[in-house]
């Protein structure tokens, strides 16, 4: 056991100041996320309301129960990370590991599920670029569809990334005994932060696969 | 020289390494490295100005070609905006100064702290790369779609080293944003703080909010540039006035983060040297939340021109006016804390009539600008350039000036030259106004901006102008000078010169490394003068 190591750091008085800095300092990260998804939510919506038939066209070519399925895999994870922040407040070090590892599984799931699909729109010339095909029409609004569905997902997907590696930190602390439930403060945040990205995909799918179809 | 006050141990002195520098997480410190770094930058944005303003001296385009022209004033908008005015009053004063306001002992995050230090040199590094390698021709705002599709020089990079930089602003500002919250000493009560605290609070407001807008914009640029697929190409379908509306959802309120924080210093400026707890306080606290929250609605007039609606340029226009009131305020305010007090002279109070009276023109000709009518006549003419140096470099280099020279002190434990300090104040003062006044006549004759040559009938007012460049050069060149020379030379500074009342001025200078010895407990209001008004301290 290695309780030895202080979390307390030299600039705060107490644990709660600590806590409650680390706390807001999140929240405040969390809504400069919101701030650039939102810039790309602007574009997507101002195009979707210039082109309504092609971006319905564009959902049509998503695959639907890709995305719904890895919707599920997400919410399940949101359940296995908030498990493992409940079972770090009480102390329950193996609990802990076993949810942040489920966690970290269904995350990966998820990317691979992203995998298939973005092999599946290159195989289908859906990229847009010089190699893009298009029957029904001007090739032009589809490509602003794709090229946001690949600017959104993808800017998602490197956060579902970044929020692997927190997951693979937070293991590695919890194995290390540096948590306690007198101070379990970064496995709250990262679950701060990857219920945040469950939730910017919660509003990515019915944007993207959902909506304009019938 | 007597050094009885080197013996004990502070921030500087407490180690002397190269490595206790770059891995430092004390706020002081990292304020110096701020200052070293932006100062490097104004230098370099600095020389840009001063070719651009020689080739302008002569009607005829004859010193340099068009094209180095187009990559001069776009190097000398980027490096000066994103390196220079936007980090200059927070990251090197709001660094230094913060914690020791509100009795903090650092920042919330001290690691963050360095980190988007860092940060700020990789995306300046990145851009300085640019500038070597062949230069940028867009304009500071990056249009599309000359920047995403016209352009021959490196936009790639350059995207990639602002949208870096941005998050050493975001970083910073959420920082400040949690120290401001939660790092206060006991007694230090929201209305009890320093209205340099309250700036640097409003700044942070909109750092956090809009710089991460910017980030996705140039983000969404340096991908189109780098596959060329479309997102603001007409060709495709896109629409290139989006890009407008993205960057200035975030480059109109960028002028509040660099207005905002050197408001903040004149505030501090004036209670100090008339000896007086600001007139009106809570308003001008208030003030700077206002003009964080209205700056958030106004970015439409800078599109008044691009295909935005009347109706639309209407609703901005009376925006953009409503700014003018919480500036009017703190104007006001500070005049009525002046009046029948004993002002003392000393040269940061020099500063501040700088800045009162070229910000007084800056912003009036902002409501002139934000007049839609007037504005279709002034659109892109130097009455704009002249306008937007009255604020970002007048307005805010004179709050900034005004407040090294304010702080130094504390921040080197040395006094600098007096006598010099005023002949740069007054110097600055002339040059900036030589330099500017006649762009004001230019742009109403119709100059357009951003053009190398002229007809040889605007050839005397240009000269004028750049004849004050060199007086405003020589004006920022000797704070350089006699600041350096005080480092060795300059009288040991007592823990309090000004007579302040901030509680960085109830510790030594300069400061230990934890700032506070003794546990800090506020009980009373910030610039506590004293009743009546009349008191010397």
């Amino acid at each position: 056991m290695a309780e030895s190591r202080n979390p307390l750091a030299h600039h705060f008085d107490s644990l709660e100041q600590q806590y409650a800095a680390a706390k807001l300092g999140m929240w405040s990260f969390l809504i400069t996320e919101v701030m650039m998804f939102g810039g790309l939510f602007l574009g997507y919506i101002l195009y979707r309301c210039r082109f309504p038939e092609v971006f319905a066209q564009g959902s049509h070519h998503l695959d639907i129960k890709l995305g719904a399925f890895n919707t599920a895999v997400l919410i399940v994870s949101s359940l296995t990370m908030a498990l493992a922040v409940h079972a770090a407040q009480e102390g329950r070090k193996q609990a802990t590991l076993t949810y942040l590892f489920f966690t970290l599984m269904l995350g990966l799931t998820f990317l691979g599920v992203k995998v298939i699909e973005y092999s599946d729109k290159y195989q289908h010339h859906l990229i847009p670029g010089a190699r893009f095909l298009w029957s029904e029409g001007d090739a032009g609004p589809p490509q602003l569809f794709y090229s946001y569905y690949f600017c959104m997902t993808g800017l998602h997907a490197i956060h579902m990334v970044v929020g692997a590696g927190l997951l693979l930190w937070l293991m590695a602390l919890t194995a290390r005994n540096r948590f306690s439930p007198a101070y379990y403060t970064p496995i709250e945040m990262v679950g701060l932060y990857w219920h945040f990205v469950d939730i910017v995909w919660i509003f990515l799918f019915p944007l993207l696969y959902l909506i304009g179809r019938h | 020289m007597k050094e009885e006050s080197a013996a004990t141990v502070n921030y500087l002195n407490c180690d002397y390494s190269i490595r206790s520098w770059l891995l430092t997480v004390d706020h002081k410190r990292i304020g110096i490295m701020y200052l070293l770094a932006v100062t490097v930058f104004f230098l370099i944005g600095g020389i840009m100005a001063t070719l651009f303003r020689f080739e302008l001296s002569t009607a005829a385009g004859d010193l340099v070609t068009a094209e180095t022209y187009n990559k001069l004033f776009t190097l000398h908008g980027v490096v000066m905006v994103f390196f220079f005015l936007i980090p200059s009053v927070p990251a090197v004063l709001g660094n230094f100064v913060l914690p020791l306001a509100i009795g903090a002992k650092d920042v919330a995050f001290p690691k963050l702290n360095l980190l988007s230090w860092y940060v700020f040199m990789i995306g300046g590094g990145i851009t300085l790369f640019v500038a070597l390698t062949g230069g940028l021709d867009t304009g500071w705002t990056f249009y599309t779609p000359y920047s995403s599709t016209y352009a021959t020089t490196d936009v790639l990079s350059a995207a990639i080293g602002v949208f870096i930089t941005g998050f050493s602003s975001i970083l910073t500002g959420l920082n400040f944003l949690v120290t401001i919250h939660k790092m206060r000493a006991p007694g230090m009560t929201w209305m009890r703080m320093p209205l340099f605290v309250w700036a640097l609070y409003a700044t942070s407001l909109i750092m956090v909010l809009a710089t991460p807008v910017l980030a996705i914009t140039v983000a969404l640029l340096a991908v189109e540039r780098a596959t060329g697929i479309g997102i603001f190409d007409p060709a495709l379908g896109g629409d290139p006035v989006l890009f407008q509306h993205m960057f200035w959802f975030y480059s109109h309120p960028a002028v509040y983060i660099m207005i905002l924080p050197s408001m903040g210093v004149i505030s501090e400026l004036v209670a100090t040297f008339c000896r007086r707890r600001i007139f009106g306080y809570s308003f001008v606290a208030a003030s700077s939340i206002a003009i964080a929250v209205i700056g958030f609605f106004v970015w439409g007039h800078h599109l008044f021109l691009s295909t935005q609606s009347v109706y639309a340029g209407m609703v901005f226009s009376f925006l953009s006016f409503l700014v003018a009131v919480p500036s009017a305020v703190k104007t006001f305010n500070w005049t009525a804390t002046m009046y029948k007090s004993s002002v003392s002279w000393q040269s940061p109070m020099l500063y501040v009539m700088g800045f009162m009276g070229l910000f007084l023109v800056g912003g009036l000709t902002g409501v002139v600008l934000a007049t839609l009518g007037l504005d279709v006549h002034m659109h892109d003419t130097y009455f704009v350039v002249a306008h937007f140096h009255y604020i970002m470099v007048g307005g805010v280099l004179m709050g900034y000036l005004g407040g090294l020279h304010y702080w130094w002190p504390k921040i080197t434990g040395r006094m600098y030259s007096e006598a010099w300090a005023k002949v740069s104040a007054l110097l600055v003062f002339v040059g900036f106004n030589l330099t500017f006044m006649p762009q004001f006549i230019l742009g109403y004759l119709g100059m357009p901006r951003r053009y190398y040559a002229y007809p040889p009938e605007w050839q005397t007012l240009n000269v004028l102008s750049s004849a004050g460049a060199s007086v405003l050069g020589v004006g920022y060149l000797i704070p350089v000078i006699y600041l350096l020379w005080s480092l060795r030379h300059g009288k040991p500074a007592p823990a309090n010169p000004w007579g302040g009342k901030g509680l960085e001025w109830t510790i030594a200078s300069p400061p230990t490394p934890h700032n506070f010895e003794k546990p800090v407990i506020v009980t009373e209001g910030a610039y506590a003068y004293g009743e009546g008004g009349h008191g010397h301290g």
